[in-house]
């Protein structure tokens, strides 16, 4: 068996994000083109996909929370999420997303990832947050920088958690770096690990910050240019 | 000991009972494509154990058949709903608030408090599934407190649940599904494959070569499987150990400290990585696929950069 055959597996999963095909798809095919490629007979590969998703159900539990988030939902939580943030003087799209990406790392770095995540917290309260701010100062927004605040208040989220959570020493990721040394026979202190990832995490808080900040500009920008363009097009209407 | 399958449990009724008021909800197109979908996930989360591999493999195909045929709807949201919403803001105010961090408190307070309780010698709660337990347990307090303040009955609960899951799809099994393909790659040996390749095509005399292979082949291979922790492994064993620690004499800690983070900046931007990037997008109602990867590519690759730098400056040093 040629080494690289197994490769056509990820050679699957790259062609098919690209033409766009669905994604639950080119999981499906990528692990017979893997499966395969490693010489494995086609009802073996299907048997260790339906076993390892058998497995892997705890990921999915993660959307028992929806019942609850729609009752809140259906009794205002995203408009009064909307309306504190509208009266608080100062609050800014970028601001707000940079504290709670200070919150996200802080908390994260402490351990306490379970404290955020999209459907806990970005959608109930973080977007419609993050798009009142811009609300309050812009006026109504077009779609287009509604769903730029959106996935905005999604990075957030990611970012404050990945460079935060490894300066933890009890998190997954330090006990993997550990025990892939250790079956080296490299013994490192996980209190050494965490520090070391320090430096990183400065890094992505002023990186990431710095954009933020200037996210407030580039949406008041795109309010502007969209009422221009809506404007010049009603001109244009008007005129015979 | 209580493990997962409690939960498990609620999971699968809560599934099963989308799919019969999906199936009764005659105005919804597609109700038999979203109600069928559900029905075999409930199937799977209620006797998953009971069914053996090959069906339960048989049954992710099917899985990916019905997701794979047709568009999502876009959600509809009742017209009626907004003076409901708007009066609800101003009847419970930061009530609301307080409710939705019931599910979070518990969750972390679960995860801290009760990993160390006991009934004699025996754990309470099985250790490694500790978050989830908790989460799950958070949920349920979180819902019947809903339903008690918010004056609801349960039935409309699991109702609103049902609209934001169908309109999140099978996006919301796509983590699961990744997860599932990780699995299938390991055993294919498609991590042993990727370290031969690199260790025949890697230059070994210029240490900031090396550095940088290891950095962003930390961040390309975890765009490709979607997962920092299927890259390290291979990585490390591929030039990590081979070159930056025996052969230039870098120090193991820094490495694997700073390695990994460059691996995070790879998971920022890929698809592969569902829950972190595809979930979102989904659950906010956003259009384009990749909008929240653009939001982070900039931080994404600045941060591999700076990465790369740090590892370069410091882990030949200590």
């Amino acid at each position: 068996m040629a080494t690289w055959l197994p490769l056509v597996g990820v050679a699957v999963v790259a062609v098919g994000f690209l033409i766009r095909l669905n994604p639950m798809l080119v999981v499906l095919l990528a692990a017979l083109g893997a499966g395969l490629g490693a010489g494995f007979p086609i009802l073996k590969v299907v048997a260790a996909l339906g076993h390892a998703f058998n497995e892997n159900r705890y990921v999915t539990l993660i959307w028992l929370i929806l019942p609850v988030i729609g009752l809140l939902e259906r009794h205002g939580l995203q408009e009064r999420a909307r309306q504190r943030i509208a009266r608080l003087k100062g609050a800014t799209t970028g601001r707000l997303l940079l504290v709670y990406m200070m919150l996200r790392q802080a908390t994260a770095a402490l351990g306490l990832v379970a404290l955020g995540g999209h459907p806990q917290m970005v959608r109930p309260m973080v977007a419609p947050m993050a798009e009142g701010a811009a609300e309050a100062r812009l006026g109504v927004l077009p779609d287009k920088v509604r769903h730029l605040i959106r996935a905005h208040a999604a990075g957030v989220d990611n970012i404050g958690v990945f460079f935060g959570e490894d300066i933890f020493i009890a998190v997954g990721s330090i006990l993997l770096i550990h025990g892939v040394l250790q079956g080296a026979g490299i013994e490192v202190d996980p209190l050494k690990l965490s520090g070391w990832a320090a430096p990183s995490a400065a890094a992505a808080l002023i990186v990431h910050g710095a954009r933020l900040l200037r996210l407030d500009r580039k949406l008041a920008r795109q309010v502007a240019e969209a009422r221009a363009a809506n404007r010049t097009s009603l001109e244009a209407q008007e005129a015979p | 000991m209580i493990r997962l399958g409690a939960a498990y449990l609620t999971m699968g009724l809560l599934l099963a009972a989308y799919a019969l008021l999906g199936a009764l909800d005659r105005g919804k197109p597609n109700r038999w494509r979203d109600s069928l979908f559900f029905a075999l996930l409930a199937a799977s989360f209620l006797i998953g154990d009971r069914l053996g591999d090959l069906v339960n493999g048989l049954l992710v195909i099917g899985l990916v058949a019905l997701a794979a045929i047709g568009r999502r709807a876009p959600t509809v949201r009742a017209a009626g709903d907004e003076p409901l919403r708007l009066a609800g803001a101003l009847r419970y105010k930061d009530r609301l608030f307080l409710l939705a961090l019931i599910t979070p408190a518990v969750a972390l307070g679960g995860a801290v408090l009760l990993k160390g309780a006991r009934i004699g010698s025996q754990p309470l709660f099985d250790p490694k599934q500790i978050t989830v337990i908790s989460l799950a347990l958070g949920v349920v307090i979180a819902f019947l407190a809903s339903l008690i303040v918010l004056r609801e009955r349960p039935v409309r609960g699991v109702q609103e649940g049902r609209r934001l899951m169908e309109s999140v799809g099978w996006a919301a099994i796509l983590p699961q599904m990744l997860a599932a393909l990780g699995a299938v790659f390991a055993l294919a040996g498609v991590g042993h494959s990727v370290a031969v390749l690199l260790g025949q095509v890697l230059p070994v005399d210029n240490r900031f070569a090396v550095v940088c292979a290891y950095t962003c082949g930390m961040a390309l291979f975890t765009v490709m499987v979607g997962n920092a922790f299927a890259a390290f492994p291979v990585m490390t064993a591929a030039i990590g150990l081979p070159l930056i620690v025996q052969r230039f004499h870098g120090d193991p800690a820094i490495m694997g400290a700073i390695g990994m983070l460059s691996g995070f900046c790879g998971t920022l931007l890929t698809p592969m990585a569902a829950n972190f990037n595809l979930v979102p997008v989904a659950l906010l109602e956003l259009p384009d696929r990749w909008a929240v990867i653009r939001a982070q590519a900039p931080t994404a690759l600045v941060m591999l950069a700076v990465n790369t730098g740090l590892m370069y400056a410091l882990v030949f040093r200590f």
